[in-house]
C-alpha cells in the first residue's frame, strides 16, 4: 500500500465517532500524565493494557497514541511553570522556559511550546508516513562508533550552559558524569558506586536529579535567602505570543523538528540528544538581542527549539517500532506487548500484514496532534495563573509536587533521600554560583558515551582508529571539533584582521 | 528507568461466570521488571487464565524494575513477607544477575512454587554477502579467534553472555575470550545485528523470530534441546554440547508455605486455556514444581556460577 492510499484508508477509519472519542480520551489522559512528573506515558499505557481484553485493536491503539502524544505536550508545562521536568526530554525546555516564567513571560513560553509541539508532531508524523522505512534503513547503518561521535558532538553543547566560570561549569559536569556511573555496568554486569544499596543498582534516575537540582535546590535556596528576596507576587504578563515572539519561534520550531525526527528513529537515539543540540544551535544562531536573554530573562528560541525537537523525536521513536518491531523506548515496548495481546506479531512485516491497522494508527496521530493543540492552547491562560500564587505557597507547592512525583517514579524511599540530598547540593551550588545544567547533561551523555565507546572498541577489537576510519564517525567528530574551536579561531582571525 | 505500576483489575466485572468457588479470593503478582518484557508477559498470562477460569477473584500486578530483578527482589522480601496472596515472577536472568551483582538475596531466599515456561535462544547473523552463511562458519571463526567475532547481546552476565561463554568453552577455548558487545534492552541489540554492526547476535527466539521470518536476519542455530524451527539446527546438532533455555517461573513470599500456590498453579496448568495461551505466545511448557523444581534451581545456580566465574564476572 502506498502512503497516500494508506493514509486515506487510515483517515476513513480514524474519523469515525467512536475512534475520535478514543483519540480525545487519550489526548486528555496523556496531557494530564504529562503534567505530573513521575507518571509517564509508559506507565499510563501499562495501566490501560487490560482494556485490550475488551476493546477492538484499532480503538485501543488510537487511545494509546493519544496518550503518547499527549504526554509529550503536557511534559513542557511543569518544566516551564515550576522548573520541574516530568521526563528527560523536557529537561532542556526548563532551562529557558522557567526563566521566561520568572520574568513574567510564562504565557508565550507555554504557547510556543504547544505550537512547537504541533509543528513538530505534524512534521514527525509526515516523516512516519512517507520516510519511515527509508530513514530506518539509514539509521541501521550507524554503529556504536557513530553514536559515540554524536555524543561527543553533544558534549560541545555543554559549553553553552557552563556559565561565567569554566572551572565551576566543568566541576558541575564532572559531578554529573560521576552520578551517571552509578549502577550496573552494562558491558560486564558489575555494580559500580552502589555501596550495597539495591535501589542504586539501576542507577540514579536523571529526571530525579533534574527535579532535585532545578526545583528542590532552587526552593531551598530561596527559603534560606528569603529575607533578601522581595515578597512580590509574580507578574503573569501577557498570555498570547506577540508578533515578535512568533517571528522568533518559527525558525526554532522547524530546525528543532528536523533535528529531532532522525534522532528519534535511531535505535539508540532518544529525545535527549536532539533537545541539547537544538538548544545549542538556537543559542548560537540567535540575534544579539536574543542572546542577551539566554540564561538571564529567558529566550523564547530556547523553548521553541528543544520542545519541537523533543516532540519530533518522540514521533520518530514510533518508526523502528512500526517498521522493524523494535521497541526503542519504554512506551514503544508496552505498545508492542499490546500488539501481542491481540495476537499480532509486530515485526518487519507489520505494514504488509496489518496495513489497515497501522495506517489507522498513523492517521490517528494526525488527529491527536490537532486535538492536542486545540486542547492545550486555551489551557495556557489557566496554567499561567498558577504563578499568581504568592511565592512561599508556590514554592511549598513545588516541593510537595516534586516529592510526590519522585515517589511515583518507583515508590522508593531511597529516591526521596536522593532527591533531598541532591537538592541540598543544588542549594549550595546555587549559593556559590555553580551552574546546574551541566550536571544533568553529564549524567545523560556520560553513560551513553561510555557504553557506545566500549561497544565500538569491542567490535573493533580494541582499535581506537575505528572512530576516524569509519566515515560517519569521522564526519561527526570533525563537526564537533569545528563547533568547539571554530568560533575561537574565527575570533582570533577577526581580531587580527581588525588590527 | 524504573517504573512501578499497581494494577488492580476489577475481576468481578470482567471475569467469565465463575464455575466454582475461586481457590483464592485475590492474587498479587510482583513483577521485578518493566511492563512490556518477558516477566510482565508471563504475569499477564497468569492473570488472564486464573481470572478467566474463575480460579482467583481479583488479580493485581506490581512492577519494580531494575538490574534484571535484583532491585525488585529485596523489595518483595521486605514488603511481602508472610503474605500468602503474593507471587514473584523470576527466571534465568535473575539467577545470573544475583551472582554478578553480588546481591545479598537470591531466588534461593524465596519458596519455589513452579517453573512455567521456557524459551530457547537463537544465534543469528546479518543477511548478505560476507556474513556467516551457517553455524559451522561461525563456529570455525570463533574457534580460530573468539575476539575477532563481535557478538551482540543483552548485557554482561546475562543469559546471552553465558550462552556465548559456553559456546566458546565448548570449542576448547577459555570463556573469557568471548567478545560480547552489550546493548541495552529494547531493540538496540537487534538493530546492531540487522545493520551488520556486529557479525552475530544471541538472544531469545521471541525477540528475533519476526526479523528472521521477514528475511532480515539469518538464524544460524537455536540453543534448546530440540529444534524450534524445522529449518534451523540446534547447537547440539552442530556438534556443540550446549543447551541453554531461558526459563520463567513463580515463587511465593518468604515465610509462607507454598502449598496453596502450588495447588493453584497446578490447577491453572491443567486448564485448556493455559495450553492455548502457551501456543499463542510461542512459549514452551516447562511445568515443574515441588522438590523437582527446587533441585533444578540448585543445579541451574551452580552451572551459571561456574560459567560466570570463568567469564571473570563472579
Amino acid at each position: 500500500m502506498d502512503p497516500i492510499a494508506g493514509l486515506s484508508l487510515g483517515f476513513s477509519n480514524a474519523l469515525t465517532a467512536t475512534n475520535l472519542g478514543w483519540a480525545l480520551l487519550g489526548c486528555f489522559l496523556g496531557t494530564a500524565v504529562g503534567v505530573l512528573p513521575g507518571i509517564g506515558p509508559a506507565l499510563t499505557i501499562a495501566l490501560l493494557l487490560p482494556i485490550t481484553f475488551q476493546v477492538e485493536a484499532t480503538g485501543a491503539f488510537i487511545l494509546f497514541c493519544g496518550v503518547f502524544y499527549g504526554a509529550m505536550y503536557g511534559g513542557s508545562t511543569t518544566s516551564i511553570l515550576l522548573n520541574t521536568p516530568g521526563e528527560s526530554g523536557s529537561i532542556i525546555t526548563a532551562l529557558e522556559g522557567a526563566k521566561m516564567a520568572r520574568s513574567g513571560r510564562a504565557g508565550p513560553a507555554l504557547a510556543t511550546a504547544a505550537i512547537g509541539s504541533f509543528v513538530a508532531g505534524t512534521i514527525g508524523t509526515l516523516g512516519i508516513s512517507f520516510l519511515g522505512p527509508l530513514v530506518v534503513e539509514f539509521a541501521l547503518k550507524l554503529g556504536p562508533a557513530e553514536y559515540f561521535a554524536l555524543m561527543v558532538l553533544c558534549f560541545v553543547t555543554v559549553s553553552a550552559v557552563l556559565g561565567g566560570s569554566a572551572l565551576r561549569g566543568l566541576t558541575s559536569l564532572f559531578f554529573g558524569l560521576m552520578l551517571g556511573l552509578v549502577g550496573i555496568d552494562l558491558q560486564t554486569g558489575q555494580p559500580r558506586l552502589t555501596f550495597g544499596i539495591p535501589e542504586l543498582l539501576d542507577g540514579v534516575n536523571v529526571v530525579l536529579v533534574a527535579v532535585a537540582l532545578f526545583a528542590v535546590g532552587e526552593t531551598l535556596y530561596l527559603a534560606w535567602r528569603h529575607h533578601e528576596a522581595k515578597a512580590e507576587v509574580r507578574r503573569v504578563g501577557s498570555i498570547m505570543m506577540s508578533r515578535s515572539d512568533f517571528r522568533r519561534s518559527v525558525g526554532p520550531w522547524f530546525r528543532g523538528s528536523f533535528l529531532g525526527f532522525p534522532f528519534g528513529v535511531l535505535p539508540a537515539g532518544g529525545t535527549e540528544m536532539p533537545t541539547m543540540l537544538s538548544y545549542y544551535a538556537e543559542r548560537k544562531l540567535a540575534s544579539p538581542e536574543a542572546k542577551e536573554e539566554f540564561g538571564t530573562t529567558g529566550a523564547i528560541e530556547g523553548v521553541a527549539g528543544p520542545e519541537a525537537a523533543n516532540n519530533a523525536a518522540a514521533a520518530g521513536i514510533l518508526v523502528p517500532m512500526l517498521t522493524l518491531g523494535l521497541p526503542t523506548s519504554a512506551t514503544a515496548a508496552i505498545m508492542l506487548s499490546a500488539f501481542q495481546s491481540y495476537g499480532i506479531n509486530p515485526g518487519p512485516l507489520l505494514f504488509e500484514q496489518q496495513g489497515a491497522l497501522v495506517w489507522t494508527l498513523i492517521a490517528s496521530l494526525y488527529v491527536a496532534n490537532v486535538m492536542l493543540v486545540v486542547l492545550n492552547l486555551p489551557l495556557v491562560g489557566l496554567w499561567a495563573r498558577i504563578l499568581k500564587i504568592p511565592q512561599p505557597q508556590l514554592y511549598a507547592g513545588i516541593l510537595v509536587f516534586a516529592t510526590i512525583g519522585t515517589y511515583g517514579i518507583s515508590n522508593s524511599v531511597t529516591d526521596l533521600i536522593l532527591l533531598y540530598g541532591i537538592g541540598i547540593i543544588g542549594m549550595f551550588m546555587r549559593r556559590f554560583d555553580f551552574p546546574t545544567a551541566p550536571v544533568v547533561i553529564g549524567m545523560i551523555l556520560g553513560p551513553m558515551a561510555e557504553q557506545a565507546m566500549r561497544q565500538a572498541l569491542t567490535i573493533s577489537q580494541g582499535d581506537w582508529s575505528t572512530f576516524v576510519t569509519r566515515p560517519g564517525s569521522a564526519v561527526i567528530l570533525t563537526l564537533a571539533v569545528a563547533a568547539l574551536v571554530g568560533p575561537r579561531v574565527y575570533g582570533v582571525w577577526a581580531r587580527r584582521a581588525d588590527g | 528507568m524504573r517504573r512501578r505500576g499497581l494494577l488492580l483489575a476489577t475481576g468481578g466485572l470482567l471475569a467469565a461466570p465463575a464455575l466454582a468457588q475461586p481457590m483464592l479470593p485475590q492474587l498479587s503478582i510482583f513483577v521485578p521488571a518493566n511492563p512490556g518484557g518477558g516477566w510482565d508477559g508471563l504475569a499477564r498470562g497468569i492473570e488472564q487464565v486464573v481470572r478467566g477460569e474463575g480460579l482467583v477473584g481479583r488479580v493485581g500486578l506490581e512492577h519494580v524494575a531494575g538490574a534484571a530483578g535484583t532491585v525488585g527482589l529485596p523489595r518483595f522480601v521486605t514488603q511481602r513477607r508472610a503474605r500468602a496472596d503474593s507471587l514473584f515472577v523470576g527466571g534465568t536472568a535473575l539467577v545470573g544477575a544475583a551472582i554478578t551483582n553480588r546481591s545479598p538475596l537470591t531466588l534461593a531466599d524465596l519458596p519455589p512454587v513452579a517453573r512455567l515456561t521456557e524459551e530457547a535462544g537463537v544465534v543469528v547473523a546479518p543477511m548478505g554477502q560476507g556474513h556467516f552463511p551457517d553455524i559451522a562458519a561461525l563456529l570455525e571463526a570463533l574457534r580460530a579467534d573468539p575476539g575477532a567475532v563481535p557478538v551482540s547481546g543483552a548485557g554482561g552476565g546475562t543469559p546471552d553472555h553465558v550462552t556465548l561463554g559456553l559456546i566458546v568453552q565448548a570449542l576448547g577455548r577459555n570463556a573469557i575470550e568471548a567478545r560480547l558487545a552489550a546493548f541495552p534492552g529494547g531493540g538496540a541489540a537487534q538493530a546492531a545485528v540487522v545493520g551488520g554492526q556486529v557479525r552475530a547476535a544471541i538472544g531469545g527466539w521471541g525477540e528475533y523470530e519476526q526479523l528472521i521470518r521477514a528475511g532480515r536476519l539469518r538464524a544460524l542455530a537455536t540453543t534448546g534441546a530440540e529444534r524450534i524451527d524445522p529449518a534451523v539446527p540446534t547447537l547440539r546438532e552442530a556438534g556443540i554440547a550446549v543447551v541453554v533455555t531461558n526459563w520463567r517461573g513463580v515463587f511465593g513470599a518468604p515465610g509462607v508455605r507454598p502449598d496453596a500456590m502450588i495447588a493453584l498453579m497446578q490447577a491453572m496448568h491443567e486448564r485448556p486455556a493455559w495450553g492455548a495461551l502457551l501456543r499463542e505466545r510461542g512459549w514452551a511448557d516447562a511445568f515443574l514444581t515441588g522438590p523437582a523444581f527446587a533441585a533444578f534451581l540448585e543445579t541451574d545456580r551452580v552451572q551459571t556460577r561456574a560459567v560466570l566465574e570463568e567469564l571473570g564476572l563472579a
